[in-house]
């Protein structure tokens, strides 16, 4: 079993931090020794949630995400949190292919994504002041989306 | 800039980057509506040979540049598929809307 273990990252909401904030998720979650899917799962899960919080909660890459990680036995807990416009319905906004930023192209998925790669997954927000996305995932414990290859 | 693009007889042939964020996501766009935009473009393959990681931004490429075909009849193709990208596909239900091939 592995000790609890906690991480908090601040960064700059721009895309190019994307690919460092799941990169960097990826690494801090090794000592679980997961399977290279569960890790793809999980850094899928980290990248719709940074990008929803630098797209949809800010309007300006001066603002700052804080994404927290922490493991402990065979979990792996996240919260990605903004403190942007936040989201008048939280139901509405994670129903599949609901998306308010159509000419960005966003498919719409990205909270299905995350519910799709991750356990458990919990939105809380209030609008102006921003949203928080909290997820956990158990390594060793097959999810439905496993059974569809 | 990176080429992602190779037009040839009719064929778009978009090489998908390696991480497919919302950051690479808008490049890749941009290059390959140039070219549908322009050109007739009666097959696009989708090459993910070299891609490892993409998120729903890569969905929201896929289906826009598919609408796009579909508009002037063209025929859209998935290529070189890796065991994520087709669980990517699956639970996206891309799977269901474009025809995947390997090379």
């Amino acid at each position: 079993m592995t000790q609890r273990n906690e991480m908090r990252m601040e960064f700059d909401a721009r895309s190019m931090n994307e690919g460092f904030a799941r990169t960097a998720v990826a690494a801090f979650i090794m000592e679980l020794n997961p399977t290279l899917d569960e890790v793809a799962d999980v850094k899928t899960a980290v990248s719709e949630a940074v990008t929803n919080a630098i797209i949809h909660g800010y309007d300006s890459p001066k603002e700052k995400v804080v994404l927290t990680c922490s493991v402990e036995g065979t979990a792996v807990e996240l919260t990605v949190e903004d403190r942007g416009k936040g989201i008048a319905d939280v139901a509405r906004a994670m129903e599949p292919f609901y998306t308010t930023r159509p000419e960005l192209e966003r498919s719409g998925m990205g909270f299905a994504f995350m519910e799709a790669f991750m356990d458990e997954v919990q939105v809380t927000s209030s609008p102006g002041k921003g949203t928080t996305v909290w997820m956990r995932k158990v390594f060793g414990n097959p999810k439905v989306a496993d059974t569809y290859e | 800039m990176e080429n992602y693009c190779e037009w040839k007889d009719g064929c778009l042939l978009v090489r998908m980057p390696k991480e497919l964020d919302h950051h690479q996501a808008g490049l890749i766009r941009a290059e390959a509506d140039l070219i549908i935009d322009t050109c007739r473009v009666q097959t696009l393959i989708f090459d993910f040979k070299r891609t490892e990681f993409m998120d729903s931004s890569g969905i929201g490429v896929i289906i826009g540049r598919s609408r796009k075909m579909g508009y002037q009849g063209g025929r859209v193709v998935a290529q070189n598929l890796n065991q994520r990208m087709e669980k990517i596909f699956a639970v996206s239900g891309l799977h269901k809307m474009i025809q995947k091939e390997n090379s």
